[in-house]
């Protein structure tokens, strides 16, 4: 069974942001980027699959500028077999439905059994991409799956996705859309070995015009990126533990309101 | 209604809508207040109670458009999407909004790809400017604050629980309901089972006014217990660190922060939680922020409200009982 798996080079957590001259992005220079976590897992998850099944292709699929390459890269030293990345500045300001069509055509080309995301990528926090890319093509889907099984023949999954108050089993037929959960797996680690494989395996630039779609503008659009507003300076209660304790549930009713 | 602010109903599955929705509610009818139009709201389910009904429009609901059915129950998204859509074709809705939830995200997701409609997630503020809707909501491990707005409508958005301020209560208000038929799309996921969670008797994590959370400080499993005897005392949820989470302490659901739930509750008390940005970046929007850590250099302490400096085995059975004195008063 032939898998996608989507994912999105994002800014590392700990990489310090700021608005860029264009108050619409953020300044690019001296940031460190990763694979988006969720993305992992859902790479782990295609290669786990592929495993099991002894059989089958992964294939990393990426919507992004010239450095998101590294983020494939990454997926193909970590078992990936081929990559394609998605490239044209057509793309560029894309929000979550240009980039669900994008994927969608090429779902529809490349035609896999499974096509997994992660839940969301951490820059924009949008969570929407596996869906919408699900609703165009008309495929079932599952977001934030804990749990996955494929069926012997390859015609079906089994998956638990979480909701609140517990999990919720499903079967989907196939082809269908999964989103990725934490819990899912432990993303492993690339081996040496995978890092000097993934140089010599195949990074497919894809253009949209390769998939047939004019690019259409943006259903969403960013009016400006904004600093936090500051937060009202904190206080240290000092003292004993009893009496700050007994300070701070005062001050959380009587100042703060808070119970 | 043509021009209508719709509020997609979140409920408990039992009929009654989550009381997320008197924010929902009362988000729509202050933006239609100032755009034109009224607050309906939408509710697909399987059974809606007579209650369920009346409660929304005491939250603000001028009208209830109820999609009732079987077919509505499990949560299935093709099958929501499709009807909802459907209903939005006929009725032109100018936005429709609704809570995060883990299903309606998806939901909203589909729809807005259905209607080829803009989509901004886990919105923190709306506001109508002119003849535009400008979201504001976080984004980069809540570093920032983005700006959004929509090319046309419907705008389609979902509000982070806890952060918009409900309407003013309508008793008595009674909406008008409406039935309407929708063309009915095939399920094409097929229903398991459904495995639930071992019942905390504690709130559930994103909807809690109140969430009390532990990190490593609590130095293991066994000493949530602490937590927990405080969050009954307050009525809080209990959650957890990704430290915690990791070293195998708690179950991931409980997660706080960029890898596990986003919470926004009224007060956020952290025990032993040193603050790491993926940390902040699940639980930087609540109101009001109090840590308890031994040391003094947390980065937690930047954004606390409130902090106390102290061994929080020592400080948390003391906040316990002092609460307990505060509420039995």
């Amino acid at each position: 069974m032939k898998i996608l798996v989507m994912v999105k080079q994002v800014p590392d957590t700990a990489t310090q942001v700021k608005i860029s001259a264009d108050p619409k992005a953020i300044e690019t220079t001296g940031i460190t980027w990763i694979v988006s976590p969720y993305d992992e897992f859902a790479v782990e998850e295609a290669l786990r699959i592929k495993e099991k099944r002894a059989q089958g292709e992964v294939v990393a699929v990426s919507l992004g500028p010239d450095r998101a390459k590294e983020a494939l890269r990454s997926c193909l030293a970590m078992g990936a077999d081929r990559a394609i990345h998605l490239l044209d500045t057509a793309w560029t300001g894309a929000d979550t439905l240009t980039t669900a069509r994008a994927l969608a055509a090429l779902l529809k080309q490349e035609a896999p059994g499974l096509a997994i995301f992660g839940r969301q990528a951490i820059d924009d926090d949008m969570g929407a991409v596996a869906a919408q890319t699900a609703e165009l093509l008309g495929w079932p889907c599952a977001s934030w799956i804990m749990e996955e099984a494929v069926d012997a023949g390859g015609s079906s999954v089994r998956v638990a996705r979480q909701v609140e108050g517990g999990l919720e089993v499903f079967d989907l037929p196939l082809p269908a859309v999964v989103s990725a959960q934490k819990g899912l797996n432990e993303p492993r680690y690339p081996t040496l070995k995978g890092i000097m494989g993934a140089k010599k395996k195949e990074i497919k630039d894809v253009k949209a015009a390769d998939l047939g779609i004019a690019v259409e503008p943006p259903a969403l659009t960013v009016v400006t990126l904004e600093p936090l507003p500051a937060r009202p300076p904190g206080r240290i209660i000092q003292g004993e533990a009893a009496d700050a304790a007994k300070e701070l549930v005062r001050a959380l009713r009587e100042d703060a309101k808070a119970i | 209604m043509a021009g209508a602010f719709w509020s997609v109903v979140e409920d408990d599955r039992q009929g009654n809508p989550k009381k997320v929705m008197a924010e929902v509610l009362g988000e729509a009818g202050r933006l239609a207040a100032k755009a034109g139009g009224q607050a309906e709201a939408v509710w697909l389910t399987d059974k809606a109670s007579e209650a369920g009904v009346k409660q929304l429009g005491e939250w603000g609901a001028k009208r209830v458009l109820l999609l009732e059915g079987a077919a509505f129950a499990p949560y299935r998204g093709e099958v929501w999407a499709a009807a909802l859509a459907d209903l939005a074709g006929k009725e032109s809705p100018k936005a429709i909004i609704a809570p995060v939830s883990t299903r309606l995200r998806e939901l909203m997701a589909r729809l807005a790809a259905r209607l080829g409609a803009g989509l901004s997630a886990d919105s923190t503020a709306l506001a109508v400017d002119g003849e535009r809707l400008v979201a504001t909501r976080p984004v980069y491990s809540g570093k920032l604050l983005a700006k959004m707005t929509w090319a046309k409508t419907p705008w389609l958005a979902t509000l982070r629980p806890n952060v918009f301020r409900p309407g003013d209560a309508q008793p008595g208000a009674a909406p008008q309901v409406d039935r309407p038929s929708v063309a009915a799309a095939e399920a094409a996921l097929k229903f398991v089972e459904r495995r639930e969670e071992s019942a905390t008797g504690l709130p559930e994590l994103t909807e809690a006014e109140i969430v009390v959370s532990g990190g490593r400080g609590l130095k293991g499993p066994e000493n949530f217990v602490i937590l927990e005897n405080l969050a009954k005392v307050i009525g809080a949820a209990v959650g957890a660190s990704r430290a915690a989470v990791d070293a195998g302490w708690r179950p991931h659901r409980f997660q706080i922060g960029q890898t596990g739930r986003t919470i926004s509750p009224k007060l956020y008390l952290g025990f032993g939680i040193s603050g790491a940005i993926q940390h902040l970046a699940g639980m930087r929007t609540s109101k009001v922020i109090c840590a308890i850590n031994k040391d003094p250099e947390a980065p937690i302490f930047k954004i606390a409200d409130y902090g106390i400096v102290g061994d929080l085995f020592e400080v948390a059975p003391l906040l316990t009982e002092e609460f307990k004195k505060l509420l039995e008063k």
